[in-house]
């Protein structure tokens, strides 16, 4: 496993904030040369700790009002594979995540929607016609907050 | 407003956010210049708010992660306020959600092992001010991770 030191903790923060920015900007934050700040940055993409780069993108401007968090029961467990389930639910554009738990459901889904109405077409015309699917709880998100974790 | 070809770049790009504006521009079907231009002004205008790394926890060592389920005392006027600002300090709190449902907020609290995760549950988790009932569900597998919006 990667040991991260203090200026490589400092530049993950960056990264997080802002995939974008050139090492020259990054160096000047973090007062390192360009070449040094690069092969820092490289060595931390080659660890593997960063995985992927992601869209933070303002919904609401882009028409989606509503983020619910689905909570689901199989009803059908052994009988409906659980693959059919997995397979069926992510082909759904409106799905964002989902995400196998273990406890008083079986997955998390956090599905988008324009408005109200919307998300209740989405539920009743997609997630409720899901193989195997059972309970179904959905409360609607109010706001949300990512943190950068303990890389601090 | 987004036209078409915003549209079709914002539907590539959320694909593949690391990839280079010229194959970005081609996967569009705009020249590089369009692109590059049509993607400053959605940053201008707020609709790209960032493009983020996506730190793996797993590769620092996190091999646990328990999606805390969290219902506040209702009494208590600044509990919601009083209980974020405390959930803000503790470091293995990656996400915060506020609902309206059967549940009031959501934690996202990642994890060593279950021995570190017991330890956090607590000493950080159980003495945050407010908690009427709390309930923990484990992560097993993230099946669908991408959190694209179908524009």
């Amino acid at each position: 496993m990667i040991e991260l030191d203090t200026i490589d903790r400092r530049l993950l923060r960056e990264l997080v904030q802002d995939a974008t920015q050139p090492a020259s900007t990054l160096g000047r934050k973090l007062g390192l040369s360009q070449p040094a700040t690069w092969r820092r940055i490289r060595r931390i993409y080659d660890s593997g700790v960063i995985k992927g780069q992601r869209l933070d993108l303002d919904h609401d401007q882009l028409g989606f009002g509503v983020t619910v968090f689905l909570g689901v029961k199989l009803a059908t467990k052994g009988r409906v594979s659980i693959d059919d389930f997995e397979r069926a639910v992510s082909a759904i554009p409106e799905v964002q995540t989902v995400e196998h738990i273990l406890g008083l459901y079986d997955y998390r889904l956090r599905v988008v929607a324009r408005d109200i109405s919307d998300f209740e077409r989405v539920l009743r015309r997609r997630i409720m016609m899901l193989p195997g699917v059972g309970d179904v709880e959905a409360n609607v998100m109010l706001s949300e907050e990512r943190r950068p974790g303990p890389i601090g | 407003m987004l036209d078409d070809i915003d549209r079709r770049i914002l539907r590539h790009y959320q694909h593949d956010a690391a990839q280079p504006v010229a194959d970005l521009a081609e996967a569009a079907g705009v020249t590089s210049a369009t692109c590059a231009r049509r993607l400053d002004r959605m940053k201008g205008a707020g609709i790209i708010r960032a493009n983020r790394a996506v730190i793996d926890w797993r590769a620092l060592g996190y091999e646990v992660e328990v999606s805390l389920r969290v219902t506040l005392e209702k009494s208590e006027p600044r509990a919601f306020d009083t209980f974020l600002a405390a959930a803000r300090e503790v470091p293995e709190v990656v996400e915060i959600q506020t609902f309206l449902g059967r549940v009031d907020l959501r934690l996202s609290v990642i994890a060593r092992d279950m021995a570190h995760y017991q330890d956090l549950y607590r000493t950080a988790i159980l003495s945050l001010p407010h908690i009427a009932d709390i309930e923990g569900l484990m992560h097993v597998a993230r099946i669908k991770t991408d959190e694209i919006l179908p524009l």
